[in-house]
């Protein structure tokens, strides 16, 4: 293996930044990624970071306890604002968890090399947003116990859901791309399970990595079929992306509130999807890398290209905002105009200004190269993406609801503690699931990482 | 072919390589030589390995193809029975069978049947779960997982012999031949 001068140039037009660091063979890449979960220590960095996300997962508990003893009554909510923050927090985690699968399938499919070092954990950060997500409606129900009257069973009333309702395509949509998504996750990792398993240095760990792993054992045959089958998930999994926050969109845009009436919906909610969802992975990835040293397999490329991709999708959605001032305008609806006019100097107004400089204003310096190698800087960048996107369902769910039609039933919304604790404890939530993650599983798919290593090696040799 | 019965009992004789193209190529040669009964193992997809094995067309398409149908056709009837048949509900007149309205759930549950079909499928043909399998008893064979690469011939390969089979494989540039117990 020629390790002299720059390896791995993936097209022939130019030569790019490498996306696997220089001297790595099958083994180096397997040890590293495994010693991360089998013989790395806890640290002292990984407990505190658990046991501060862990103690929000309790105050959501907390808070989730008290609202079922209690009712939504200690939300913010009322008329005219019945959706506030459940549904604000629902599409923003709604819309974190579509990079995972957007950077696992579409990249997939467009057989882009880079994906591989982050495709695990942004599959597995998907998984905890929609498990994050999907808390939302159900505590929304009121009686959130009586959840799985959502679903078709023959029951002893003889009701069934309403199909014609967006709101029930939700319930298909969500948990379809849950299920789907943990498939796709599940099948990328039964290959890494072996290697734990083989690599295991203690019984329990073999036992528990071995039935996880299902006895699998890198058979020329079962590759074939795992590739064909990995494949078709990742063909399947596209559409579906697409699909489910367009149904999201359509809780909105079906009903007549001006502000949510709209046909731009679908494509800007995808756009914002995608653009908060990389904005997670690169919140994630930074102090990932740093910390567990994995510069060599997240490397500068990688956060370079996720950046590109925010930028493209943040002015796919400066377009949305565009568009839907334009047609406020254009279509001559005094409603239309009076809520876009609303959104912007009412009393939510703030919000909005807020929304465009995060959204908007800010990303454009990711229209620089010297920002887009900043490491500090993008990381800040990112969470300005994530801030900007809940902010942008806030003021979608609240400056709609709050002033529609008839001024006689104009209202304010204001989130209570609980509508805080909730959310916050969420977002516990979302960091704990991950902590565990990353301390019990291989957070980037080894079995690809051989792969790409062989192609580098291939590359090289020709 | 059934051994002597004083002999242990073999599942057969396992070749470590170190290199994906030593592998297949020894597949190859394997093959002309008029071995049947193979196996390849490697620690990731090998590109013509499974060619070089002369896998046959994989199945797992034509039935993840089938959960799909299958997914999106109870999908849509599920929703045609509620909604025009055993719940029909008349709002202002509108028609029972709206099959627009029924499309996303459709949809999904296409893919949620595809999905599974694809999965399942791909376990099923592969036998997993199978937690025990002879090859596991190789104690190098952990390195499967890890950067070496092994051919395995059956001891149920007509043409298998535990001397001559083990040169063989020895000719094909082996780093280690092992005997497999069942």
């Amino acid at each position: 293996m020629g390790a002299d001068g720059p390896r791995l140039p993936m097209t022939n037009e130019r030569p790019q930044p490498p996306v696997l660091g220089p001297g790595h063979t099958f083994a180096t890449v397997t040890d590293k990624i495994s010693s991360i979960v089998l013989t790395r220590p806890t640290t002292p960095g990984w407990l505190a970071g658990f046991a501060l996300a862990f103690s929000l997962v309790m105050l959501l508990f907390y808070a989730i306890g008290y609202l079922l003893l209690v009712g939504v009554g200690i939300w913010g909510i009322n008329i005219p604002v019945g959706w506030g923050f459940a549904i604000v927090n629902f599409v923003w985690w709604i819309g974190i968890g579509h990079a995972g699968t957007l950077i696992s399938a579409i990249l997939l499919l467009l057989n882009q090399k880079w994906r591989t070092s982050i495709n695990r954990f942004a599959e597995a950060m998907t998984l905890f947003a929609v498990a994050c997500a999907a808390l939302f409606p159900l505590l929304h129900l009121g009686r959130p116990w009586l959840f799985y009257w959502l679903f078709p069973y023959p029951s002893t009333m003889g009701v069934w859901p309403q199909f014609r309702s967006p709101l029930v395509w939700d319930v298909f949509a969500v948990s379809t791309y849950f299920t789907v998504s943990l498939l796709f996750w599940f099948v990328g990792l039964i290959p890494d399970l072996a290697t734990l398993r083989d690599r295991a240095d203690t019984r329990a760990k073999r036992i528990i990595y071995g039935m996880l792993a299902m006895g699998w054992r890198g058979s020329a045959m079962h590759w074939h079929r795992f590739q064909t089958a990995y494949l078709l998930l990742a063909g399947l999994a596209t559409p579906l992306v697409v699909s489910v926050h367009t149904v999201v969109s359509f809780d909105f845009a079906v009903g007549i509130i001006p502000g949510w009436h709209s046909t731009i919906f679908p494509p800007y909610f995808v756009a914002g999807a995608i653009y908060s969802g990389f904005a997670m992975v690169l919140t994630l990835a930074i102090p990932l890398r740093a910390a567990y040293g994995l510069e060599d397999f997240i490397t500068m490329r990688h956060l370079e290209n996720m950046a590109k991709v925010m930028l493209a999708t943040g002015l796919i959605v400066a377009y949305g905002y565009g568009m839907e001032l334009f047609m406020a305008w254009y279509s001559g609806n005094i409603y239309e105009g009076f809520t876009a006019w609303n959104r912007i100097v009412g009393p939510y107004g703030p919000a909005y200004w807020a929304l465009i400089f995060c959204n908007v204003v800010a990303p454009q310096a990711l229209w620089f190269k010297r920002v887009r190698a900043n490491v500090p800087v993008l990381f800040v960048l990112s969470l300005i993406v994530n801030l900007g996107m809940w902010l942008e369902r806030y003021v979608i769910v609240i400056t709609s609801l709050h002033r529609d039609f008839l001024p006689s039933s104009w209202g304010m919304y204001s989130a209570t503690r609980w509508d805080w604790a909730i959310y916050v404890g969420t977002i516990g939530l979302f960091l704990a699931l991950l902590f565990l993650f990353i301390r019990f599983l291989p957070m980037i798919s080894i079995f690809e990482m051989r792969e790409l290593v062989s192609e580098t090696k291939a590359r090289g040799g020709s | 072919m059934p051994k002597g019965p004083t002999k242990p009992a073999t599942y057969g004789l396992l070749a470590e390589f170190v290199t994906p193209a030593e592998l297949t190529a020894a597949a190859k040669r394997a093959r002309a030589a008029g071995y049947r009964r193979m196996d390849a193992y490697a620690p990731f997809p090998v590109e013509g390995l499974a060619e070089a094995l002369e896998f046959r067309r994989s199945r797992v398409p034509s039935i993840t193809l089938a959960g799909g149908i299958l997914g999106g056709l109870s999908g849509y009837f599920m929703q045609y029975w509620i909604a025009a048949i055993n719940y029909p509900e008349n709002i202002g007149g509108r028609p029972l069978h709206s099959w627009p309205a029924f499309i996303p759930v459709t949809f999904e549950l296409t893919i949620l049947g595809a999905a599974l079909a694809a999965v399942l499928g791909m376990l099923a043909l592969n036998g997993l779960p199978m937690p025990y399998h002879p090859v596991f008893h190789v104690p190098r064979f952990v390195l499967a997982s890890r950067d070496r690469f092994f051919l395995l011939i059956e001891a149920r390969d007509p043409k298998f012999d535990r001397q001559a089979t083990e040169r063989f494989l020895e000719s094909l540039g082996s780093r280690g031949v092992s005997e497999v117990p069942c």
